[in-house]
């Protein structure tokens, strides 16, 4: 077994202690407490109504919008992780690649901002 | 150390299983929480192959930004059930086909190893041993921004060509929307924003029309 | 081939430093909770003394006990499951969300000294590792919002999700001008390379001035303020936004399953408070390195240095009005991302041209 796994497995181990803290806490009121459901009560809230119809509706296709762009924002972000580590290594060509990099992705930027589609509206 | 076989086959078998429920199960919603699932088991394979950098930037990337994506979509969707097992059978054929040609490929790789094994295990760069002291990200970034800098450029094209189709599929403005201008805001001083005007006594005065803005 | 181990070899090589390992995990996780519990009370007590009241004072001193009461009510509350909810999913989203919370605890470092680093996991990617949590923390609420089937949980979490992922991205870049300085991704390296900064360069012993808040001070500041929309505290908790919506994703949920959604969202706030005191208060560095203060065990200064932290988020709580969600998101991609993106630019620029890169 190598170094590196050996730093993963009490990660493993620690996440597992943390499930059964979460498990344990959510077990726990149904063990001890009174459960005594009506009708009223796991009904959904709806200030008083009753619900009119389903909650899942079709909502803005703007907040689909905002994912694409954090996905794109984000793949920008986990290229510069490597660079940043070794930015003394790739010298004067890394930092220059990775501005032209940078530049591409800011008239993308610029595109949207023209565009309106930070907007919220 | 047995460990680390115990937690491949973990981990592998959950990845398939969560794979199989992925198309199995009824409601989207689950359909894309199994896919995150199988996701992480990914990343814990990575993990077994000391690929550690690689297996955050795929929870980053797809668990933390793509299947929020997915989520939105299938939450957006009002699904018909029905209707989609109408076009299961429709479908079927176009389905098994690009089945067939993944199997095709996965022969293909894993009979080419079987035949000349080492073929593939010739990297162009060399991949630092482990104890070096050369982490994953530093081997990645020496060779990523200098050694393959085309491919690294053609990687930003093809984001900013995602950031333009995005908007231009899915950007719809509103009509009559007022938006704030908080530099105008600020910039209001005195001067546009009081009128000191003279009112003789009993008389009244009507403000004039002001320019819509 | 089956290799035959005797008892001995099983409890040597395997028993023995799994349960050194379940024993410091167990440490940490019952000192984190107890100190969020304090942390909690500590809130609600300066929220409390901005507005001229007393806080919570009944149970034990100073209303001391109060945490550990609260958690006995929740426990002891009858668990309501909304009959048309998606009940697997509507009890897998506290859980998620607590204990992905939680996990993050596992790289960050408290401490080095003699005995080693202390920490459980001493990841190489660490930091990345802490991104990649961070960046988890949208699916418990976006499951308990869609799960509830209830209108004002599903347009809570919405809003909460697109939030989140707004404020996303320009953490992700200011951990880039950090690690830029530090040249590392492991959290420990980060501490560690604030022993030397602006202030050793001209001569002064190694002090607060070294450290990257200093340095990095607009990174600072922005960090800051995305770390209260990540974790939606206010004046960004529009997720929960009571005036409209009533309490947003957590509308259905009681007893502990909404235990564990706040639990998460204090632990997430711990964790940002303990990341902003890695990356840019100088972790379990003394403010000064003289005699006196280096004789404190830097797990003093590194508690100190997240507890001033989180006052400052109790402080924003305490008195900065709720953001309207266009202003919410004007703030996120027309101000936050611009600049932290020119500032990676700058940071990088500064390094390259003075030669400073580590």
């Amino acid at each position: 077994m190598n170094l590196l796994l050996m730093e993963y497995l009490p990660l493993v181990v620690f996440m597992g202690v943390a499930l059964v803290i979460g498990l344990a806490l959510m077990v726990a009121p149904f063990l001890v407490a009174v459960r005594n459901p009506d009708p009223e009560k796991v009904s959904a809230y709806e200030c008083g109504f009753n619900a009119f119809d389903d909650a899942r509706m079709k909502f803005d296709v703007r907040f689909y919008l905002v994912s694409i762009l954090f996905i794109i924002f984000d793949l920008e972000v986990a290229f510069l992780f490597p660079w940043a580590v070794t930015f003394k290594e790739v010298g004067a060509f890394g930092f220059w690649s990775m501005m032209v990099f940078l530049g591409v992705l800011t008239i993308g930027f610029i595109y949207e901002w023209r565009k309106g589609a930070l907007e919220w509206d | 150390m047995t460990l680390a076989p115990a937690f491949f086959y973990l981990f592998a078998f959950v990845t398939v299983a969560a794979g199989f429920m992925v198309i199995a199960a009824k409601n989207p919603v689950h359909a894309v929480l199994f896919l995150i699932l199988a996701f992480f088991n990914a990343a814990g394979l990575f993990v077994l192959l000391g690929a550690e950098f690689l297996a955050m930037i795929l929870v980053v990337v797809y668990v933390g930004a793509v299947a929020v994506l997915f989520l939105f979509v299938v939450m957006m969707l009002d699904v018909d059930f029905a209707e989609l097992r109408a076009g299961f059978m429709k479908n079927a054929p176009l389905g098994a086909f690009i089945g067939l040609i993944l199997l095709a490929e996965l022969v293909l790789v894993v009979g080419f190893q079987m035949v000349r094994p080492g073929a593939l295990a010739a990297p162009s760069a060399p991949i630092p041993a482990p104890g070096s002291g050369i982490t994953n990200a530093e081997a990645i970034g020496r060779v990523l921004y200098t050694k393959y800098v085309y491919y690294f450029q053609g990687a930003g094209l093809i984001l900013l060509v995602a950031m333009i189709g995005a908007i231009v599929l899915t950007l719809r403005h509103k009509e009559g929307v007022k938006r704030q201008s908080i530099a105008a805001q600020v910039a209001r001083g005195k001067k546009t924003a009081i009128d000191v005007v003279q009112v003789a006594p009993g008389a009244a005065i009507v403000p004039p029309a002001r320019a819509s803005q | 081939m089956v290799e035959v181990w005797s008892w001995s070899e099983i409890w040597q090589g395997f028993l023995w430093p799994l349960l050194v390992m379940a024993f410091w995990s167990v440490l940490l996780l019952v000192v984190l909770l107890v100190v969020i519990a304090f942390l909690l009370l500590m809130d609600r007590k300066v929220w409390a003394a901005v507005q001229m009241r007393r806080g919570p004072n009944v149970v034990g001193p100073f209303g001391l006990l109060q945490s550990f009461a609260d958690l006995l009510k929740f426990v002891l509350k009858e668990p309501l499951i909304p009959a048309g909810s998606d009940k697997g999913v509507f009890l897998l989203a506290p859980v998620v969300a607590s204990v992905l919370a939680l996990a993050a605890w596992a790289v960050i470092p408290v401490n080095e000294d003699g005995w080693g680093r202390w920490v459980i996991s001493n990841l190489n990617v660490g930091i990345l590792y802490l991104f990649a949590i961070s960046s988890l923390g949208v699916y418990g609420v976006i499951m308990g919002g869609w799960a509830s089937n209830s209108k004002y949980a599903f347009l809570g979490s919405l809003r909460s999700a697109a939030q989140m992922v707004s404020y996303e991205v320009s953490i992700g870049f200011v951990i880039i001008t950090v690690l830029l300085c530090v040249g590392s991704l492991n959290m420990t390296d980060i501490v560690n390379a604030q022993k030397t900064g602006i202030g050793t360069r001209y001569g002064l012993p190694a002090s607060a001035l070294d450290w990257y808040w200093l340095a990095l001070l607009p990174m600072f500041i922005v960090f800051f303020i995305s770390a209260l929309a990540e974790t939606n505290r206010p004046p960004f908790d529009l997720p929960e936004a009571e005036s409209e919506l009533v309490a947003g994703f957590m509308v259905e949920y009681s007893s502990t399953p909404y235990l564990l959604f706040m639990l998460g969202e204090y632990v997430a706030i711990t964790t940002m408070c303990a990341l902003t005191t890695i990356m840019f208060l100088g972790g379990w560095l003394p403010p000064l390195s003289v005699a006196p203060l280096t004789w404190v065990p830097g797990i003093f200064w590194f508690v100190g240095k997240v507890v001033l932290v989180f006052f400052m988020f109790a402080m924003v709580k305490a008195f900065v009005p709720r953001y309207r969600y266009d202003q919410l998101m004007r703030l996120g991609w027309k101000v936050f991302l611009p600049l932290s993106l020119i500032m990676v630019v700058a940071v990088a620029g500064v390094l390259h041209v003075f030669d400073l890169a580590p």
